[in-house]
């Protein structure tokens, strides 16, 4: 979900860093008010693991893939959403910096949509009012502190990740970028990152039931009154298995549901022109068809333009010669370029 | 599965090496370049989606940069891979989607779309490569110290510094693990799902206490919330010239078409 920079415009992007810019003010001012001097360099080893986190592949049962796991919710389950939200940041900007994930421009967009909702979001109204709940109070309290954890956990990384993909599409189309209809982009995205989000949600819940089991001090909005009692009685195993089916049965459920309904995509490739789309821009269901005569028209004015000859680039007055002289230009540009690296390398022989 | 983990490493490890070297652009102040970059990127961000000519003058600064530092080209371009593929994800519905012919060459009509792709695809590579030269250039220590001069607080860039060096350990500590873990599960892809909690729970622990211990050890040699960033030597002259000359340039590609006049120049 990493965006680059070229698919941002620089307006969007600087909107974004604002935002991102913002929420990053109040974290650090709320920790400094909390004023404890240990947490940051627990914060840095917190978001160096999830960096390494991020490397391990982890097998999806009964499918050939692999997932990884997200560290929004890991991060703001143990550190707090403040201090979870700098400890992303600083993971995306190094992945941006040091492996090209992404875009230093697209950074502050990048924070928003990974950083921002899986931290605050998913912790703020998901996390802690699940955890503050009296959800499963039938059971044994400790199986029940775990059965909230994992479903905290799962439900908090679907939702943030649908909430990110959706920011990708929304600032991908305000920039102007892509010439694929909101709708259909939408269409692309989103279930894509239900099936990750489940994944990752399992991933994240997994680890965070071990740290409970094994230090229930460190998670956060743990009733700890309430550990000490009776140990396990429900093996992981089988939780995580149970899960896992569910989630499959789901995944399945829904990928079929995209494959036979790819309307998004179709209407996106054939009712493009003038009228074809702009009157079910906003994902209007009922004029959802394709072969609708509003996207018969627009064939027939697609197929009409597309032999009109003398179109040229907006703006320019004399059509012919300026892509002439632009294209020469274009050529002694890349000439130039590959003149000045061959140059540098010479006189770097020279002197080595 | 740990060739991923052992590649990330040596990425690491590589861009540190490159960024430790004594070439003419490793010794501009890093403020300087840290501007110059920003103010590249949103210039060629800026272009507008068919300019492909007045686009392509941008790939001076690179060029240049490359040049005169000795980072190899390959490096970067081995980066694009990741950013590649993204992209051309987004941009390859244009020349489906946008069927205006711009103009043609002999009988085969290149396309709007096929225009704007091929923008968007520059746009991405260019502003990668900027802010590699950036990272390649710069060393990381300096870098922070720039970031605390613009007034980043504090807080976020010793956790920057911080992180970039356990970032390595860590990742160091996964590689073992998951090398210990596959060679005790042969012929297996990743972690099983059994597993899944454990093991990056132990590390997590593991580094939770590690923590720990780096905070007394902070503490043990003088920390008090604040890092000392060694001031290399101020800004001189040259750092703004640098600066200036290039941001100059920028603009003047972005107003003007300079492709486009050295074309016509050299065509009249």
């Amino acid at each position: 979900m990493h965006m680059a920079d070229a698919l941002l415009s620089p307006a969007v992007a600087a909107t974004m860093y604002v935002a991102s810019g913002t929420a990053a003010a109040i974290s650090i001012k709320r920790l400094k008010e909390d004023d404890d001097p240990q947490k940051l360099p627990t914060m840095a080893v917190a978001s160096a693991l999830v960096f390494a986190g991020q490397m391990i592949n982890y097998t999806i049962p009964g499918t050939g893939s692999s997932g990884h796991m997200c560290g929004g919710m890991l991060l703001s389950a143990l550190l707090g959403p403040e201090a979870g939200f700098l400890s992303m940041i600083v993971v995306l900007t190094i992945q941006c910096l040091f492996f090209a994930d992404g875009g230093l421009m697209a950074l502050g967009a990048n924070i928003w949509n990974m950083a921002f909702y899986g931290c605050f979001v998913g912790y703020y109204l998901i996390w802690r009012p699940i955890m503050k709940s009296r959800l499963f109070a039938g059971r044994d309290p400790h199986a029940a502190q775990r059965a909230k954890i994992i479903f905290a956990s799962i439900i908090g990384c679907i939702v943030t990740l649908q909430m990110g993909a959706f920011s990708v599409v929304l600032e991908t189309t305000l920039s102007g970028i892509t010439e694929l209809p909101f709708g259909a982009f939408c269409a692309l995205m989103q279930p894509i990152h239900l099936a990750i989000g489940l994944v990752e949600g399992l991933i994240t819940a997994a680890v965070l039931t071990y740290v409970y089991e094994t230090r229930p001090e460190l998670v956060r909005d743990v009733d700890l009154s309430e550990v000490a009692s009776a140990r396990s009685s429900k093996s992981l195993g089988t939780i995580i298995v149970t899960l896992a089916l569910a989630a499959l049965v789901v995944g399945g459920v829904f990928s079929h549901f995209a494959s036979s309904n790819p309307d998004g995509l179709e209407w996106a490739l054939f009712g493009n022109e003038e009228g074809g789309y702009s009157s079910n821009m906003g994902l209007d269901e009922e004029n959802f068809g394709v072969s609708s005569a509003a996207s018969q028209t627009a064939s027939d004015i697609q197929e009409k333009t597309s032999f009109l000859p003398d179109y040229s680039f907006a703006g320019s007055e004399n059509p012919m010669g300026t892509t002439v002289s632009g294209i020469a230009g274009s050529v002694m540009v890349a000439a130039a370029a590959l003149g000045i690296c061959l140059v540098g390398r010479f006189f770097r022989k020279k002197k080595a | 599965m740990s060739q991923n983990i052992e590649r990330s490493i040596r990425d690491l490890r590589e861009m540190d090496a490159l960024s430790s070297g004594n070439s003419a652009i490793h010794t501009v102040s890093a403020g300087a370049k840290l501007l110059v970059t920003v103010v590249y990127i949103l210039t060629v961000v800026s272009f507008d989606k068919y300019r492909v000519s007045g686009l392509l003058f941008m790939i001076f600064y690179p060029a240049v940069l490359f040049a005169v530092s000795g980072i190899p080209v390959s490096t970067c371009l081995y980066k694009l891979r990741f950013v590649l593929p993204l992209a051309l994800a987004v941009g390859i519905f244009n020349p489906i989607l946008d069927r205006q012919p711009a103009f043609s060459i002999g009988s085969f009509t290149v396309t709007a779309g096929m225009i704007s792709m091929l923008t968007l695809m520059m746009k991405g590579v260019f502003s990668l490569m900027a802010s590699f030269l950036l990272v390649a250039t710069t060393r990381i220590e300096a870098l922070c110290g720039a970031l605390r001069k613009i007034h980043v607080p504090s807080m976020f860039v010793t956790l920057l510094l911080l992180t970039y060096r356990y970032a390595a350990v860590l990742a160091e500590e996964a590689n073992v693990m998951t090398q210990a873990y596959s060679l005790r599960a042969p012929g297996q892809k990743g972690i099983h799902y059994s597993a899944w909690g454990s093991f990056l729970g132990q590390l997590l622990l593991r580094s939770m206490d590690r923590a720990e211990e780096l905070y007394s050890s902070m503490l043990l040699r003088g920390y008090h919330g604040e890092f000392y960033y060694a001031q290399g030597r101020k800004s001189s002259a040259s750092d703004f010239l640098y600066a200036v000359l290039w941001c100059a340039l920028f603009v003047a590609a972005r107003c003007l078409n300079l492709t486009q006049i050295l074309g016509s120049a050299v065509m009249r």
